[in-house]
């Protein structure tokens, strides 16, 4: 009796439970979004380098200077920053602060909190330190550096760099300012905060963070006071969701408003469905070829020619890579100050062998490592395909993207396959580990740039334009410096950029001026809004 | 009987004793075998992190991290000492409770798998529970019924189920029962309207919206976990039918089943009152194999469905170079399986009179 009983309450129950039910859509005033943050590793903006962190604090952070999400191509912008005038001799910048912003906290947000984050960001000194070390600022020195009075702030710099540069490079996340009394009271054994704030936050920006479970979700709240008005988009939750077909499910039944990791597959599908649409947005990854130098056939320079049109460009952004990629075969990504729009290269695999055959090259074989993702697989096996065409062997291992970084770094990758993200949203960021590398010994140890990744010995003139340009004071004089780099760099570098990364957003109707950050910044949901 | 002394009076504490040092023995046997155990656990696991050729410390510093950055945070990991000091500090850490930062997500790992670990539990005791609600059924009466329509259905479903490539299953159901019917709710434990609304008590949303008698919050988790639950319990079913089936027939050959049935007995007392009485004990082994598989083996699943799950935990860890985070998951998986022993060894004590 009593089994009977159960099964009968369990029926029950499982009816109840699974009643066709009409999936209530997102709160009006809630944004919820699918994407994949398993890499968030820390949310200090001082050590925060990975894509999903960087969302996260640029919209719980502010910044001296910012972009505006309505209108990005306008470039940097005052934030927290009114005005800023640069002396004289080019060598220091003074900042005039607004006076009417709080923190999260309710502390205000003074000019020696942002003299402090900059300080505390360069003494860490994590990864993406070099962003603000690059100016000469050091452990020792940047007290005296950068400096707080009143409301203005004053960065003191080694050299006389571009103002451009500067302030490109303080829109970046490190350049976030925090609440140095809500940080210093969870200061342990002198960490300056960072372990409190890897999981916590201590910022000023639009939104606050309301919990954070790692793999799972970020949820954050409108931060009522913020200085630009209280955002409309009251929640935003982001919702680790790794697979594609999974994302694509959710915003079909409208239990997301963004999906942000579909496969072109998936984005067809979407695409047809009624209540949702696709935005393409370029970001600032550069897919490219490494063809490393210490590799005897890979060192010719009649190989390296070849290669560029060993690529069908066409044919790999019209199959497995449509809509996420597009060709671009220079190391700016459009957007950047100077970028070359011109594309020299074509799949031509007549002229790749008329090329090898005139250098006297019958053949060879390559072995090389190719990270276990979709994306690289397909482009290496394409690759294989051409050189085979032309004599060469590709003989491709598969390893996970730790051990192929790990080979790159020692620079034991003979042809690599991968992507590139500008770290700020300064042309340097890309010329300066494109295109320079001052030291190709392997006692330099230079395992940052990728121009010493791959054992290419920059000429003496690109290493010293690149450095050239850091510091030329007027924009389009600068512009016209990073062009003539790329033309140099196109006609012989062996790191040849194919590909630049297009993020193809799903939004349900109604979700309004979503902004990815394009290819200069992080995403931002403080302009988004979701009407009828 | 010899040692029986005739008065009785002073054997009988003596015998206490003895008894008393015999179980306080088997107690500390059974103890100090758990420990190593977990111990050998640890030095494997730990060897394989080791030899693994993923540098966790890149996974710290990034990809652009300057040699110097770097050499800073491999001493600050201790990876510069030897192997055997590295582990004889992890496991002084892990006796004082401390298992270690997760260097993919920057918490401790307690904390971590204190989060991760319930959603796994109750996802896996459910798709156990599915498992054996129809599997043992299915397999006593298809060996019951030998060769009939019954046994050549359980066949097929157990060789579906064994060959169905568990990802494409799970993407099937969730296109047709979320996508196409609605029946239930989409990937992840919950929607978004009842997140965080019941307070964590269990960590695992079934039990603790129940405890709040939040019976809508219960719904909704109800909708969440079924059809990936449905799915591990249906690959769970798979191998509970075969074996409960090949178990029954070893003793439907036998010939107290015979006598059984000379006397007389129905049918179905024959089977559920004397050979199902039988194949309780390894049945038991089986269902806690089962489970404990499903523990650390649905990473495919918790994948799919946004499961934020203990084996895709271990998984990601395993990935990334990050060995707290496989290290403590392991141990808390090997001191699952140490349980689930203990449980079988409890329930045969029950099952198997002779072992009063």
């Amino acid at each position: 009796m009593t089994f009977h009983l159960t099964t009968r309450a369990l029926l029950l129950a499982s009816a109840l439970a699974l009643s066709p039910a009409a999936w209530a859509e997102t709160p009006a005033d809630t944004l919820v979004v699918a994407h994949t943050i398993d890499d968030i590793i820390s949310l200090d903006p001082a050590q925060s380098f990975e894509f999903a962190g960087n969302d996260v604090n640029n919209n719980t952070y502010d910044r001296l200077v910012d972009f505006d999400p309505l209108d990005p191509d306008a470039g940097f912008q005052p934030s927290l920053a009114t005005a800023w005038e640069v002396s004289e001799d080019g060598l220091s910048i003074t900042f005039t602060l607004r006076e009417d912003v709080t923190f999260h906290s309710g502390n205000p947000l003074r000019a020696a909190d942002a003299a402090w984050s900059l300080q505390r960001a360069v003494k860490l000194d994590k990864t993406p330190a070099f962003i603000l070390t690059q100016f000469g600022f050091t452990a020792d020195n940047v007290d005296q550096m950068i400096t707080a009075d009143g409301n203005t702030l004053t960065l003191t710099l080694d050299q006389p760099y571009a103002p451009s540069f500067v302030l490109n490079c303080l829109t970046a996340n490190i350049a976030s300012v925090v609440d140095m009394e809500t940080v210093m009271a969870n200061e342990v054994d002198g960490d300056l905060g960072n372990a409190w704030l890897s999981t916590n936050e201590a910022g000023s920006g639009a939104y606050v963070l309301a919990a954070w479970r790692p793999n799972e979700q970020v949820q954050l709240t409108a931060y009522e006071e913020y200085w630009q008005g209280a955002p409309e988009m009251k929640r935003v939750i982001v919702r680790n969701v790794s697979e594609s077909s999974a994302q694509r499910l959710l915003l079909e039944q409208g239990d997301i408003d963004v999906a942000r990791n579909l496969t072109p597959t998936d984005v067809e599908s979407v695409a047809a469905v009624e209540g949702v649409s696709v935005q393409d947005e370029p970001r600032g990854r550069i897919l490219y070829m490494g063809l490393n130098q210490k590799d005897e056939l890979l060192s010719n320079p009649a190989v390296i020619e070849a290669m560029k049109h060993l690529v069908d460009y066409e044919g790999i952004t019209g199959s497995f890579l449509k809509g996420q990629f597009v060709t671009h075969q220079t190391f700016l990504p459009l957007g950047y100050l100077g970028v070359l729009e011109e594309q020299p290269w074509t799949y031509d695999i007549e002229k790749a062998r008329q090329i090898l055959t005139d250098a006297g090259i019958e053949g060879g074989t390559i072995t090389t490592r190719v990270r276990d993702l979709r994306e690289y697989i397909d482009v290496a096996q394409t690759l294989q395909a051409s050189m085979a065409q032309v004599g060469l062997t590709l003989n491709i291992e598969q390893m996970t993207g730790a051990q192929v970084l790990d080979a790159y770094r020692a620079r034991e990758v003979p042809i690599f396959l991968g992507e590139w993200g500008p770290d700020y949203s300064d042309p340097n960021t890309n010329a300066a580990t494109f295109a320079f590398n001052p030291d190709n010994s392997d006692e330099a140890a230079a395992v940052g740039l990728l121009a010493w990744r791959n054992a290419y010995e920059v000429p003496a003139e690109m290493n010293e334009a690149t450095v050239a340009a850091t510091l030329e004071q007027d924009a389009d004089a600068r512009a016209a410096l990073y062009q003539d780099i790329q033309r140099q760099y196109q006609a012989e570098a062996p790191i040849v950029p194919l590909f630049q990364r297009i993020e193809q957003v799903g939004l349900r109707d109604g979700v309004q001026n979503w902004w990815s950050g394009g290819a200069i910044s992080s995403v931002m949901y403080r302009q988004v809004t979701k009407g009828e | 009987m010899a040692l029986t002394d005739p008065t009785g009076a002073a054997t009988q504490p003596s015998r206490r004793r003895a008894l008393t040092r015999r179980r306080a023995r088997s107690v500390a046997g059974t103890v100090l075998s758990l420990a190593l155990t977990l111990l050998g656990l640890l030095l494997v696991t730990f060897v394989i992190g080791r030899v693994m050729p993923i540098d966790p410390v890149l996974k710290v510093v990034g990809d652009r991290a300057t040699q110097a950055q770097y050499d800073a945070a491999y001493i600050a990991m201790g990876l510069d000492q030897p192997l055997i000091v590295q582990f004889l500090s992890y496991v002084g850490d892990v006796l004082r409770g401390d298992f270690g930062r997760s260097i993919s997500t920057g918490q401790p790992v307690a904390q971590d798998i204190a989060r991760v670990f319930p959603a796994t539990f109750e996802l896996a005791a459910l798709g156990t529970f599915i498992g054996v609600a129809i599997g043992v059924p299915l397999g006593v009466i298809a060996a019951a019924r030998r060769g009939g329509i019954i046994d050549q259905i359980a066949r097929v479903v157990a060789l579906v189920g064994y060959s169905m490539p568990i990802f494409w299953l799970g993407l099937m159901g969730l296109l047709v029962f979320y996508g196409m019917l609605g029946w239930v709710g989409g990937p992840g434990r919950q929607g978004i309207l009842y997140d965080g609304m019941v307070p964590n008590v269990t960590g695992m949303i079934l039990v603790d919206s129940l405890l709040a008698r939040d019976w809508a919050a219960f719904r909704d988790a109800f909708s969440h976990i079924i059809l990936p639950a449905s799915l591990l319990g249906y690959y769970s079913l798979a191998y509970i039918s075969r074996m409960t089936r090949s178990f029954m027939l070893e003793q439907l050959s036998a010939e107290y089943i015979t006598t059984a049935r000379v006397k007389g007995l129905s049918e179905r007392a024959v089977i559920w009152g004397h050979a199902f009485r039988n194949i309780a004990i390894p049945l038991v082994t089986v269902i806690a194999l089962s489970f404990g598989s499903l523990l650390e083996g649905s990473v495919l699943t918790e994948i799919i469905f946004s499961w934020p799950g203990l084996g895709s935990y271990i998984t990601r860890g395993l990935l990334s170079g990050d060995m707290n985070a496989v290290l403590g998951g392991t141990v808390v998986v090997g001191v699952c399986f140490v349980l689930l022993n203990l449980f079988s060894d409890i329930l045969y004590r029950f099952l198997d009179p002779r072992s009063t």
